[in-house]
Parts: C-alpha cells; sequence; structure tokens
C-alpha cells in the first residue's frame, strides 16, 4: 500500500468482562482505501472496529489494552475526548438507524450537537451529504417527512449521509448490507466506491464476494484473533495461512 | 365427546367467564353511577349543579354546587404533577440512562416500594409532619392545604410515573443512542435531544396515569387537605377535593336523599374525568409504539 497509514491498532487487546474479545491485534488501516474485515460470527471484527470510534467504552465491563491511533494521535489518551474522534470516525450501523426525526433533521443533528447554528450553512451542508450520499434526488421533495418512511436501503443511506454531514475523516460500516435486498446493497457498494475518494473506509461484511467486491486490503479474523491481513486480491487467491483458505473456499463460517 | 376434550372446554369457559367479569363490574358500576346521579341533575339542573359555586349540601334549601370541590381536585391534582414529573421522570432518566447495573438493582425496587405505602400512612405522614412544618413556614392558620394535599399526592404518584416512564425509556432502541454518539453528540445531548423526544409520548403516557392517581386517591387528601367546600384562590387555603367530600359525607347523607343522589353525581363526574385520563393515556401509548416501530 502507497497511501499513508490513517487509522492503527497496536497489540490490541479487548475483553468483555472476563472474556477476552481481541487477542493481540496489530492492523493498519490506509487513507483512501477500503479496508475489509471478514470472519465468522463472533470473530472480533465488529468489536474491533468499534475500537476505532471508541463506541466500546459506551457497554459496560470492558477492557481495553493497547492502543489505536488515528494519524499519529492516541485516541484513547486521557487528553482526547471519545466526541472528537467520533467526529472524526463515523460509523455506519448493521442495521439502518435514523432517527424518529425528519429526513432534514436526521442529517443537521449531528452538525447541530457539534455547535453549528448557521441555517444556510446547515440547509447546504444536508443538500451535499445526501447528494454524496446518492439519495438527494429521491427525497428533495420531501425533507420534512419522517425518517422512518423511508425503505429499508434509503434509510442506510440516510445513516450515511447524517455520518458524512459532521465531514469525518473516517468512515466505519458495521454490515451496513446485512438487512438489506441486493440491489441496495449494490447501491451501497457503489457510494462506498465513491466515498474511498475522500475517505478512507473500514467496512466489516459477512459476504465474501462483498469484501472482494469493494476492498482493497481484507483481514480475516478467527476467534478473536487476525489471522492474516493483506492486499485483498492475495488473500481471495493466494492466501497464506490454512485457516483462511478454508474460510474463503467456503468449508466452515 | 371423549372426558378430556369436554374438561378442556369447561376450562375454557371457566376462564372465559372471569376475564369478562371484570367487564361486567365495571359495566354495573357505571350504571349504578349514573341511577343513583342522575336524580339530582334533575333536581338541581345539571349546569348549576357542575358550575355551582356553593356547596351547601345540608342546608335548607340545600345548595348543591361541585364547583368547588372539581376545582379542588383539578388544583390539587396540578400540585401533584408539578411535584411528580422531577421526581418521577427525573428518577426514571437516572436509572435508565445514568445508574450503573447494581444502582438501578437497589434503587428500582426501593421505589417501586413507595407505591405499597398504604394511602393512609400517607395522610398520616401528612398531618404530623407536613402540616406543622407548613404551617409555621407559611405563617398559617391551618398547615392543612392544598398546598400539602398537593406534596402527598405527588410522593405518592411519583412510583407511578417513574415505573412508566422508565419502560418507555428502556423501549427506546439502543441504536438511536449509539448513532446519536456517533456523530460526536455527547450524553447530554443525546439524552435531551433523542432518548426524550422518542420516549416523550411514552413520559406523557406516564404523567397522566399519575394525575389519574391523584385525582382519584382519596384517604390522603381527606386527612391533608383541610376540607373547606370553597373555591381556592391559592394553595396555602384549605380545600376539599371531591374524592374528600363523598368520602366524609356519605356517612351521613340519608339514603335515598338529595345528598346522596348528589355524592354519586361527584363520582359520576370524577369517573368521568379519569375515564378521559386513561382514554387518553392510551391513545399516546399507543402512538409511541407505533413511532418506535413496536407494535400497535
Amino acid at each position: 500500500m502507497d497511501n499513508k497509514i490513517k487509522m492503527r491498532a497496536q497489540k490490541v487487546n479487548f475483553f468483555y468482562g472476563k472474556v477476552q474479545a481481541l487477542k493481540d491485534i496489530n492492523l493498519a488501516v490506509h487513507a483512501n482505501c477500503v479496508t475489509a474485515m471478514i470472519g465468522p460470527s463472533g470473530c472480533g471484527k465488529s468489536t474491533f472496529i468499534r475500537l476505532f470510534n471508541r463506541m466500546n467504552e459506551l457497554l459496560p465491563h470492558t477492557l481495553l489494552k493497547g492502543k489505536v491511533f488515528l494519524d499519529d494521535l492516541d485516541i484513547n489518551s486521557p487528553l482526547v475526548d471519545a466526541v472528537d474522534i467520533r467526529r472524526r470516525v463515523g460509523m455506519v450501523f448493521q442495521k439502518p438507524n435514523p432517527f424518529p426525526k425528519s429526513i432534514f433533521e436526521n442529517i443537521s443533528y449531528g452538525l447541530k450537537v457539534n455547535g453549528v447554528r448557521e441555517k444556510d450553512y446547515i440547509a447546504g451542508k444536508v443538500e451535499e451529504s445526501l447528494k454524496k450520499a446518492a439519495l438527494w434526488d429521491e427525497v428533495k421533495e420531501r425533507l420534512g417527512e419522517s425518517a422512518l418512511r423511508l425503505s429499508g436501503g434509503q434509510q442506510q443511506r440516510l445513516c450515511i449521509a447524517r455520518c458524512l454531514a459532521v465531514e469525518n475523516e473516517v468512515i466505519l460500516f458495521d454490515e451496513p448490507c446485512a438487512s438489506l435486498d441486493p440491489i441496495s446493497t449494490a447501491k451501497i457498494e457503489e457510494l462506498i466506491m465513491e466515498l474511498k475518494k475522500s475517505y478512507s473506509i473500514v467496512i466489516v461484511t459477512h459476504n465474501m464476494q462483498q469484501a472482494a467486491r469493494v476492498s482493497e486490503c481484507t483481514g480475516f479474523f478467527l476467534l478473536g484473533e487476525l489471522v492474516e491481513f493483506g492486499k485483498t486480491q492475495d488473500i481471495f487467491t493466494a492466501p497464506k495461512d490454512k485457516r483462511t483458505e478454508a474460510y474463503i473456499t467456503g468449508r466452515f463460517g | 365427546m371423549p372426558r378430556t376434550h369436554l374438561k378442556e372446554k369447561l376450562y375454557k369457559w371457566i376462564f372465559t367467564l372471569l376475564s369478562f367479569s371484570s367487564l361486567i363490574f365495571l359495566i354495573g358500576i357505571v350504571i349504578v353511577l349514573f341511577r343513583e346521579g342522575i336524580p339530582i341533575f334533575k333536581e338541581a339542573g345539571f349546569l348549576k349543579f357542575i358550575f355551582g359555586r356553593n356547596w351547601y349540601p345540608t342546608y335548607r334549601p340545600p345548595e348543591f354546587g361541585i364547583l368547588p370541590l372539581i376545582l379542588a381536585s383539578l388544583w390539587v391534582t396540578a400540585g401533584a404533577v408539578i411535584v411528580c414529573i422531577p421526581l418521577g421522570v427525573g428518577s426514571a432518566l437516572y436509572l435508565n440512562e445514568i445508574a450503573g447495573y447494581r444502582q438501578k438493582q437497589f434503587l428500582k425496587p426501593v421505589i417501586e416500594l413507595l407505591a405499597s405505602i398504604p394511602s393512609v400512612v400517607f395522610g398520616f405522614f401528612g398531618m404530623v409532619i407536613v402540616t406543622p412544618f407548613l404551617q409555621k413556614v407559611f405563617n398559617l392558620p391551618t398547615g392543612m392545604t392544598a398546598l400539602n394535599a398537593s406534596l402527598i399526592l405527588g410522593l405518592m404518584a411519583t412510583p407511578t410515573v417513574c415505573s412508566i416512564s422508565e419502560d418507555a425509556l428502556s423501549y427506546v432502541p439502543n441504536a438511536f443512542r449509539e448513532a446519536s454518539f456517533a456523530v460526536g453528540a455527547n450524553r447530554w445531548q443525546t439524552l435531551t435531544q433523542v432518548v426524550i423526544p422518542a420516549a416523550g409520548s411514552g413520559i406523557s403516557t406516564a404523567i397522566i396515569l399519575g394525575m389519574s392517581r391523584a385525582i382519584g386517591e382519596t384517604m390522603t387528601v381527606l386527612m391533608v387537605a383541610g376540607g373547606a367546600a370553597v373555591i381556592p384562590h391559592s394553595f396555602l387555603e384549605p380545600v376539599r377535593p371531591m374524592t374528600a367530600a363523598i368520602a366524609a359525607e356519605m356517612g351521613e347523607a340519608p339514603m335515598g336523599g338529595s345528598h346522596y343522589h348528589a355524592l354519586f353525581a361527584i363520582a359520576l363526574v370524577l369517573f368521568l374525568i379519569t375515564f378521559v385520563f386513561n382514554i387518553a393515556a392510551e391513545i399516546i401509548s399507543r402512538r409511541f409504539r407505533i413511532k418506535l416501530g413496536l407494535s400497535g
């Protein structure tokens, strides 16, 4: 990879209570490309990306050992505010989770909580984000309507737009297509390909074809370990580890 | 027909009958209220009865105007709401959003225990502690006032408000909170701009049910509200809410007389008010479930 390193996990161990969910993980995410995390359910890949925006600390009884860097900033340092990290590192969740508010308010929310008050700026930003998320044409006539009336795929693109509005640098996708139909999935994938021009993207996916289609780098997780990490092409065509090979050829998982 | 089959049918009938019996009792009560209450409307006139400013049921000739009683009930209930919103909703927010697992496990049963204290005990507490306190602080001829009743009723409604609000908050999907945090909102913003609006109608339901509990409460207001059947002008005056009037006067009202019918009519008015409250609560909570995508 030639691009510079955007985020980096260094000797990361993570515990839910006494259960160790991640073991000694070292991994770097490069700027302007898509990094995919694959692996069977419960392997720790979601837990892992939630460390990138400090989402796990909202859960009780968790413990993180090791470091996570954004550029050269240690994001868990006591001097760093989680709120700042989450503004720079956005997240799109497995199930579309728009707020029970209007389409417009769903996007403006992120700006408002970050102190933006100027109405024209907010309106412009809402439009820009919806355009970037390829949703504008479908909703521009009904920005005041409840977001919950959109279809699942539209809701997910709205969540992406919500994330884009706060001008983050990294976007984490936690199985963004798990609850979508194939057409919506294709739209989201297209969008991800477009977004990587300006963002660094990490995507967790169950779907190996998806990882192969959208990503430059792929990490294979198994039972909390990062078994193999490298260029997507290499992982899928010439895996070094037997377990990776077994997984991608569909022998388990 | 085989025996077991017959048995099953029998069980089915018994339980159906049992569950419908509350409906039968409800209808029975409503019929009695109407039958015993209507005569006074004929005698005193419906509007005169509801909006009459004088309640002198034992004078000759008697006057049956229940406006002072209705207003007393509304005042005391409004006061109780002012008390129970911060207490009930505040503790629900703490329990659901701030408290750790252990604090919650400890506090929730404690708050619910408040509901199991008999109302006469609350009344007693109001009489011997709150009454002299208010009398001293506000320099009043008597501490048995609307304020006293409001405070005690507010405390009594708190467990209802807290426990239903807490349910409403816990129905707000975690996904909303996560989404809010993920765009860089802090805890306070998430709470005030996402969680509370999402739970808003559920919390309103809780408050309405709390009100309905307060307006129907009898023993406490009988003991601490002071009992003066005059139109209240401030919270520091004694009042006689509808329930207290019924409870205090039923014993001395000759059965079948005008006073007796008037008390039934008061009960009918009270029933209609709480009925409206409960219907409102039901409608709002149904909307709440639909809004959050829970089953209607």
